[in-house]
């Protein structure tokens, strides 16, 4: 691997991510990785909640004092995105699995009918919550 | 004996082939299996936030489809995300003692937490309460 003067020739290097323009399915992408482990919170935060359920009526008002608290509401919301935009990315990749929907006009079609069936459903479900009066 | 064929012509179809492949179509799997157990959980986690502590038992009491909806929710969870939290580690972390630490780390966090939402679901849908 040295040109006719002997000296190393330079070597291509793989593109980093500096180098990309940003696009639709490289931010859903990511988006799918970073909702993933919010949502390793989030089951953690579900199995803390049925700990507590079985340790009695005191820790469960703990805890249920802690997720109805702002900040516990906050995070809630957060996972409530998280839940719908991964449930329905996941979908996507499934879809692709069988190998379709993989041309770059249907992955960005997919990944915007995504977006909204995540802020729909979100949306949908604390506008239920609130008139339920659960929240 | 001495063979005459080609280096490729004796790997095409052997090797790797259908092994390794394992975690890969977990992973499919548990999606499958979390697209309606999830879409379940929060219709219960709407039911469940303003009942109280007295219906929450009532609610795992009342049929055994709660508890067993909720445990294989957790269950499946548990695993699903064991297995994409393991490709994150892979992904980027290199130093092979801090990976085997994570990985490790992935393992028991999920393993312990799993097995204690299980069992607490079963001691209060049992009666335990």
């Amino acid at each position: 691997m040295t040109d006719a003067a002997g000296a190393p020739r330079e070597r291509p290097l793989s593109p980093h991510v500096q180098v990309w323009r940003w696009h639709m399915t490289m931010a859903t992408s990511i988006l799918h990785r970073a909702t993933g482990v919010a949502l390793y919170g989030g089951a953690l935060i579900l199995a803390l909640w049925a700990v507590s359920l079985a340790v009695g009526p005191d820790c469960y008002a703990g805890v249920m004092g802690l997720l109805g608290s702002p900040l516990g509401k906050l995070v809630l919301f957060g996972l409530t995105l998280s839940v719908f935009y991964h449930l329905g990315n996941g979908i996507r990749h499934l879809v692709w699995d069988t190998g379709a929907g993989l041309d770059v006009k249907t992955a960005n079609a997919s990944a915007i009918a995504n977006f909204a069936f995540t802020i729909v459903a979100t949306l949908a479900v604390w506008a239920i919550a609130f008139m339920t009066g659960a929240v | 004996m001495t063979s005459y064929r080609t280096p490729l012509g004796r790997a095409r179809g052997k090797g790797a082939a259908g092994h390794g492949v394992t975690h890969w179509i977990a992973e499919r799997v548990s999606s499958a299996a979390l697209v309606p157990l999830v879409l379940w959980g929060v219709f219960a986690a709407l039911r469940l936030a303003g009942s109280g502590y007295d219906g929450a038992v009532g609610w795992m009491q009342e049929s055994p489809l709660n508890p067993v909806l909720l445990g294989l929710l957790i269950a499946v969870s548990f695993q699903h995300m064991h297995g994409g939290m393991r490709v994150i580690v892979e992904d980027y972390i290199h130093k092979p003692s801090t990976k085997v630490a994570l990985l490790l780390l992935n393992l028991f966090v999920c393993a312990l937490g799993g097995a204690l939402a299980v069992f607490s679901i079963l001691k209060v849908a049992l009666g335990g309460v």
